[in-house]
């Protein structure tokens, strides 16, 4: 019983049963199915997390999301509650874009045009923030004094929210953005 | 020196119990059962805040309840259990005393004063910083302070543990090789080993930042080195809890494993490679390389995950075996009809086994694919898979072989046997509607760790499909099935324990030992019903697998 010592002192040597090898082989081939199959997405799939990161320090990002927002804004949208204005910036396809998580909202609203490629640049001025696209369901982790750089190609129009979904404090639950797709 | 007044023999088993072991377990089983209902409660209120109809918590109390529902079932509930565990494994099953119960003791002790100064923490409100207190967050500098003594605790009983496996050894209490029970807790301890040095070396520094000694920590390097902690601990849990399943088949239906060899190495592969395991938890992280990535995840090719569907064969294989023998061996699934499916014991572990395997590993895999990860990161379908693994998987066996336990140890038959037949029942199907329906609404795009999922104070407006709000509800509709299922559970186990009627000479337990030939397979090498099972198994694996790479490819495009 597996509550005693194996009967046989020698249990190295008792036999494997066919039945039990069979199923060995067959998850372990799966396990290299499984594993190959992520290396291969790098090759022909379409969905891979870019690699590329940097150090940066939230001034710095600051900097850049304000250069993008002073030069492409297009339009603002009034808070819910009234009182504040968040531009709505619709920079060129092909171009960099800044998207700012902070305590607790993603600013600037970005405008972006279906089916043209950007860079998106993402990074945290304060705590760890989860980037989370509805409908879409696409999720990435925010951390502050890293940028995440990916090049993204929106494919559908639409109006697009983004969701907090790492916990960031008491107000997590209110942070909320916006990506606005055009054709 | 141990005397022999130290001991008793057990009358069902014949085996020579050490008294202070017995103590030991007694006491790290009692307080573990404690802090299961009151983390089970805070879980109940996390369900019922997360049901969009109910609500009940206000925002901030929402958040100290779902970091102190973490904390005690995960942590205290499963770690004090798992120490029972590796006593039991130990001194009673080896025939021997234990290394010193003093240290014992001091480990009792100082995990005790840890749990307590954690929750006091959380209960003043300055440390709702979720299980995980990811940096730059701060909790208050004793929510670390508890957390450490807690391990430095469980470190020590980790080491009584090992020292009886030595002194058995020396004093030659047993014949030839550790049992596998033995040796499936040997493995949770060596894990913990790693496990308890990981939350070493980031809890330190981060106690340190809290009380201004430090000056900065890395967001990254923290995940990175905390998960090394947090992940691996779910792997001590998955080898004790498929220990438990090796002993409750034993002891309820004399089952012996199939091939010692074979289970045996599939307990290594958990020992070689579950501690990659902490990259499950930065795969949508900015700054690691995607080689990195896809090498830890996958735990070096899957071969952690080849050990446990390995034990998804040897367990039920084993019990086929053992049920055949028996005489049920009528077509292919008499066995199980003809299984003692109102013993707790056996249906909490076999509801344990499939749940396990089925929705906890399955999703378990998707989830820990690199590129899938991308839909679910942090969504609802992280909680749904892991209340399949740590609830419906470990908590549910360790419920399962408390009744043995209560009998064996305590002495004391089980209270009300009518209620504890539903128990199982109630509990299982309850986490059953959790995972799943929290793994629907996370495959819907629902947050994890969010108070309102209709986002009323923001300042934009947004809301989930519909279909979110009836899964959400659902869930809370399970959550409370579940909580039942769990008061009964303390309710039977308190009162018999505390009131029960006392054991008097031998158990019947259900099964008899020794019906088996020299090894489970020897006699009765067709278990057709389990490769039956094996086979539905890998099917559903493979669709569900390629079903969400699907789902994938249907993404914005990004790189």
């Amino acid at each position: 019983m597996a509550v005693t010592p194996p009967e046989l002192r020698i249990w190295w040597k008792e036999p494997v049963a066919k039945v039990e090898l069979t199923w060995i082989i067959v998850a372990f081939l799966w396990g290299l199915v499984m594993f190959f199959m992520m290396i291969y997405w790098h090759i022909a799939g379409n969905q891979n997390l870019s690699n590329e990161a940097y150090r940066i320090d939230a001034a710095t990002f600051t900097k850049y999301t304000q250069a993008m927002v002073d030069k492409y804004t297009v339009a603002k949208r009034t808070t819910r509650q009234g009182g504040r204005e968040i531009p709505i910036v619709a920079p060129p396809p092909g171009s960099d874009v800044y998207l700012i998580a902070r305590l607790w909202e993603w600013w600037p609203i970005l405008q972006l045009q279906k089916g043209k490629s950007y860079r998106l640049h993402l990074s945290s001025l304060d705590w760890q923030h989860g980037f989370s696209l509805q409908p879409v369901n696409i999720n990435f982790q925010v951390h502050p004094g890293y940028e995440l750089v990916t090049t993204i190609t929106p494919s559908d129009n639409g109006e697009f929210s983004i969701v907090c979904n790492e916990f960031c404090g008491i107000g997590h639950h209110t942070m909320l953005g916006k990506i606005l797709v055009v054709e | 020196m141990a005397i022999a007044s130290d001991f008793r023999t057990c009358p069902t088993t014949g085996l020579r119990v050490h008294l202070p072991a017995e103590n030991l377990i007694k006491a790290n089983a009692v307080v573990a059962v404690v802090f299961l209902a009151v983390g089970g409660f805070f879980g109940l209120l996390v369900a019922l805040t997360r049901w969009p109809a109910v609500h009940i918590l206000p925002a901030d109390w929402f958040y100290l309840a779902l970091t102190a529902h973490g904390l005690d079932v995960l942590l205290v509930w499963i770690i004090f259990f798992e120490i029972a565990v590796l006593y039991f494994a130990s001194a009673v099953l080896l025939n021997s005393r234990l290394a010193a119960p003093k240290v014992g003791w001091a480990a009792f002790w100082l995990m005790l004063i840890g749990a307590l100064v954690v929750n006091v923490a959380v209960l003043q409100g300055g440390s709702s910083v979720m299980f995980t207190s990811y940096v730059p967050m701060q909790a208050a500098p004793h929510f670390y302070l508890g957390l450490i003594l807690f391990a430095v605790g469980a470190l020590l009983g980790c080491g009584v543990f090992f020292g009886t496996l030595v002194i058995a050894k020396e004093e030659k209490t047993y014949e030839g090789s550790l049992p596998l029970v033995t040796f499936g807790a040997l493995t949770a301890a060596i894990i913990a080993v790693f496990t308890i040095a990981s939350g070493a070396i980031i809890l330190i520094p981060t106690f340190l930042w809290s009380v201004g000694i430090i000056s900065h920590i890395d967001t990254l390097m923290y995940k990175l080195v905390w998960w090394a902690m947090g992940h691996s601990s779910q792997q001590i849990n998955v080898s004790a809890h498929v220990a438990v399943w090796y002993a409750i088949a034993a002891l309820v239906l004399g089952a012996k494993p199939i091939s010692e060899k074979v289970s045996r190495v599939a307990f290594l592969f958990y020992i070689l490679f579950l501690q990659l395991a902490s990259a499950h938890h930065l795969l949508a992280e900015p700054g690691l390389s995607s080689e990195w990535k896809i090498f830890n995840t996958s735990y070096a090719m899957y071969l952690a995950v080849l050990g446990s569907m390995i034990h998804g064969m040897t367990v039920p294989g084993s019990i086929e075996a053992a049920q055949r023998a028996r005489g049920f061996n009528k077509g292919i699934f008499e066995w199980l009809r003809k299984a003692p499916w109102g013993n707790p014991a056996f249906s909490g572990m076999f509801m344990s086994l499939v749940m396990f395997g089925f929705i906890g590993g399955i999703s378990g895999v998707v989830l820990g694919t690199e590129q899938i990860n991308v839909i679910f990161h942090n969504t609802l379908y992280v909680p749904g898979h892991f209340h399949a693994t740590v609830v419906a998987g470990t908590t549910l066996a360790f419920m399962a072989i408390t009744y043995l336990l209560v009998p064996l140890i305590f002495r004391r038959h089980i209270m009300f046997p009518k209620l504890a037949k539903l128990q199982p029942y109630l509990f299982g199907i309850g986490v059953l509607g959790i995972s799943v329906f929290m793994m629907g609404a996370g495959t819907l795009g629902v947050s994890r760790r969010h108070w309102d999922i209709g986002f009323a104070d923001a300042a934009l407006s947004f809301d989930y499909p519909p279909a979110a709000y009836l899964m959400m509800g659902l869930n809370g509709l399970s959550g409370v099935l579940a909580a039942l299922g769990g008061l009964l559970f303390i309710l039977i186990v308190v009162g018999s324990v505390f009131f029960g009627k006392p054991v008097t000479g031998k158990i019947d337990m259900g099964g008899s030992a020794g019906v088996v030939a020299k090894y489970g397979s020897a006699g009765t090498l067709k278990i057709p019903g389990t490769a039956v099972m094996v086979a539905v198994f890998f099917t559903a694996f493979v669709l569900y697998y390629f079903v969400n790479w699907k789902y994938l490819s249907e993404l914005w495009p990004f790189r």
